[in-house]
């Protein structure tokens, strides 16, 4: 199975005037076809900076400092602004945490839509309107053909989420990318977005990377898991293995953390400490100073380890037996 | 009933309190009015004849989506929004009728912790003097004694107290909470009103913060009205749950209770569709349909147009809360017009056999 998408020790880092901030650093995954994957971290991890890199989103003083992103086995970081923009939309699409951030407020949906279509496909406006409905009612949203002229305000939360969805679906990419699509939404309009994406990638055969913050979202829904820790994927494999089976004591720690994972009434077992600030990292291991199981080898870089489809960073890794 | 919080005078308790937001019409429409336009003041009822009571040592959580009117009860029940209708009752004795001494003690004895510590912590004040100024002002410390004191609360909630003369700006989302709650808990309050309080942290975080609660509660016998959409959270560090929809209270039951025998379909969907890390199902299987507006509620049961197992009569009648047939009395509570239906099978099953 050739990879939609093989990431290769992608470094971003920012040049801010108090020093370098290394948002992602030396991070490497690949995405299979059909895949989702889903990569989570705390805030400042360094996931949706990684996103970002991958559609070539980074504004200055953010910068791709070394790396190799492969599409399709094509380098998108030697790609010209003009085929960036190409591809962007049209074969990797993006949806972001906030619809009201990336919708136009002055625009019509349907105008918003048409020109997405225009932008890649030369077609009528006609017939650019009738993918737009179609899209519309592919994601649920009842009578798309009334509801195309209604502006971004008129929806409500979840239902300007599926908007969102909807024009990143236009162009069937191979690939979406979205960054906490439902973080935003309740529970029971969460549940229906998650079910309509699931439905959708396995329709059109999409890989999608999934970042979230909720560990619970991602068992649901994801085939694979990456788990960030100040820039870096700590740990990563089959999401049945990882949350069961963590062997980074992150994963674990963040597992444990989750009110369910304590019986009732009982104090939470948080992860002590708090994340290092990303211009001050400890050398070495970044959860060195928030791990029980560190020792002084630990100041030193572990490397990445590949075992039964598990890839983790760690000295001190949680075994498991087979049994 | 043999339970000793039931038998105790709540803390708070609303009695059908109502709070109604209107816009009034602007002089555009009030000459259309003149014309016979027959425009009508848009009202939005975010909390509609609720009942609850919180007793004192008790942690109430109130669940619901947004626009279910859980902040504005907690914010009516903590006595910084006055109520359109019904009334709040502070150990028994209505809050407007509270003066004086009474009426400022009553104030100091609620106070609230909010989602967004950024947006409630002034960002041009120095940490000593947003956690000291309100105890100071209200004569709990002189202000000499000041500094030591707020030491001593920084120290409590896990502040490192050679920060005090640092600004908002330069903690944490997580050291920022604890800001806002030792600044809650200056004045020594009796009961706090968390609004939202840990929805915005990281989960680690969110672990240490609950903790610290939990603890402060033991130490300082609070009690607490603990608002959250994350049922998980909730079910955590409750004593019992109260979920609203739509302005209305629709369930009240013990954590235990309502995870294991939900009565209404609101909750029955809100715990089924819980994402969880244990259940790895691979199957959604939402309810259908949004969240109505506040504006145009549906008549009757306000789910009924969600709801799977709705009938006519939820179309018309307004459910009340009714007793289930719980484990314990007086404890489990819903407001669904199957209960009836349920109560008269029951009753039916067991007079069959008598015929």
């Amino acid at each position: 199975m050739t990879p939609v998408l093989e990431v290769k020790n992608l470094s971003t880092h920012f040049m801010t005037r108090r020093g370098v901030l290394k948002a992602v650093d030396d991070v490497s995954f690949t995405v299979g076809e059909r895949e989702i994957v889903g990569l989570v971290g705390e805030s400042g991890s360094g996931k949706s900076i990684t996103g970002f890199s991958i559609l070539g989103l980074v504004d200055p003083p953010g910068r791709v400092v070394s790396g190799q992103i492969l599409f399709n086995g094509e380098d998108l970081l030697t790609k010209s602004p003009t085929a960036m923009r190409a591809i962007r939309g049209k074969r990797i699409a993006m949806i972001f945490q906030d619809p009201m951030m990336t919708l136009n407020p002055v625009l019509s949906v349907a105008t918003q839509m048409i020109e997405t279509v225009q932008a890649h496909d030369r077609v009528s406006r006609a017939e650019a309107r009738a993918r737009s409905r179609d899209a519309l009612g592919l994601v649920g949203i009842p009578s798309p053909e009334e509801r195309l002229d209604s502006y971004p305000h008129q929806f409500s939360g979840g239902m300007r989420q599926r908007v969102a969805i909807a024009i990143a679906l236009l162009h069937r990419p191979d690939l979406i990318i979205a960054d906490e699509p439902t973080t935003a939404l309740d529970v029971t309009i969460q549940s229906q977005i998650l079910f309509e994406i699931k439905r959708l990638a396995a329709e059109f055969g999409m890989a999608l990377i999934w970042i979230s913050h909720d560990l619970g979202v991602v068992a649901a829904l994801a085939d694979r898991i990456m788990v960030m820790y100040a820039g870096r994927i700590v740990e990563a494999g089959q999401v049945d293995g990882v949350l069961t089976a963590p062997r980074h004591p992150y994963t674990s720690g963040l597992l444990s953390a989750v009110p369910a994972a304590v019986p009732r009434g009982e104090p939470l077992r948080p992860i002590p400490g708090f994340a290092p600030s990303p211009l001050s990292r400890p050398s070495g291991c970044a959860f060195r100073d928030r791990c029980a199981r560190a020792t002084d080898l630990c100041a030193t870089e572990p490397m990445l380890e590949i075992a039964a489809g598990r890839e983790f960073r760690c000295f001190h890794p949680h075994l498991w037996s087979a049994a | 009933m043999t339970n000793p919080i039931v038998e105790a005078v709540p803390l708070v308790e609303a009695v059908d309190v109502s709070r109604r937001f209107s816009r009034k019409l602007d002089y555009a429409e009030k000459i259309a009015n003149l014309f016979g336009a027959g425009l009508e003041e848009k009202t939005v009822h975010a909390v509609d004849e609720v009942n609850l009571a919180v007793y004192p040592g008790e942690v109430v959580g109130l669940v619901g989506e947004s626009g279910c009117g859980k902040s504005t009860l907690g914010r009516v029940m903590a006595g910084i929004m006055p109520a359109s209708g019904g009334e709040v009752r502070w150990k028994g004795q209505p809050l407007t009728s509270l003066q004086g001494d009474d009426k400022r003690a009553m104030r100091l004895s609620a106070q609230m912790i909010f989602q967004d510590p950024m947006s409630t912590l002034n960002p041009r004040k120095r940490v000593i003097d947003l956690i000291g100024e309100a105890p100071k002002v209200h004569g709990i410390v002189k202000g000499r004694e000041m500094r030591d004191y707020v030491a001593s609360l920084a120290e409590r909630v896990g502040l490192d107290a050679t920060y005090l003369d640092r600004y908002p700006h330069q903690f944490s989302g997580g050291q920022r909470q604890r800001i806002g709650i030792a600044r809650a808990l200056a004045v020594k309050p009796k009961l706090l009103v968390c609004d939202e309080s840990v929805a915005a942290l990281d989960v680690s975080i969110q672990a240490q913060i609950l903790n610290l609660f939990m603890d402060l509660k033991r130490e300082f016998g609070l009690t607490y009205l603990f608002i959250s959409h994350d049922l998980g959270v909730v079910k955590h560090i409750c004593d019992r749950v109260v979920v609203m929809y739509l302005g209305r209270v629709v369930e009240i039951a013990t954590p235990d209770e309502l995870f294991d025998n939900p009565k209404h379909p609101y909750t029955q969907a809100l715990i089924r569709e819980l994402p969880s890390v244990s259940d790895r199902r691979r199957v959604f299987t939402p309810i259908k349909g949004e969240i109505p507006s506040p504006l145009h509620p549906p008549p009757g049961c306000h789910f009924h147009p969600r709801c799977p197992m709705a009938f006519d009569r939820c179309r018309v009648e307004r459910p009340a809360l009714k007793e289930n047939a719980a484990k314990v009395a007086g404890r489990h509570v819903s407001a669904c017009h199957l209960n009836d239906l349920a109560a008269n099978q029951t009753t039916n099953a067991t007079a069959e056999p008598a015929i």
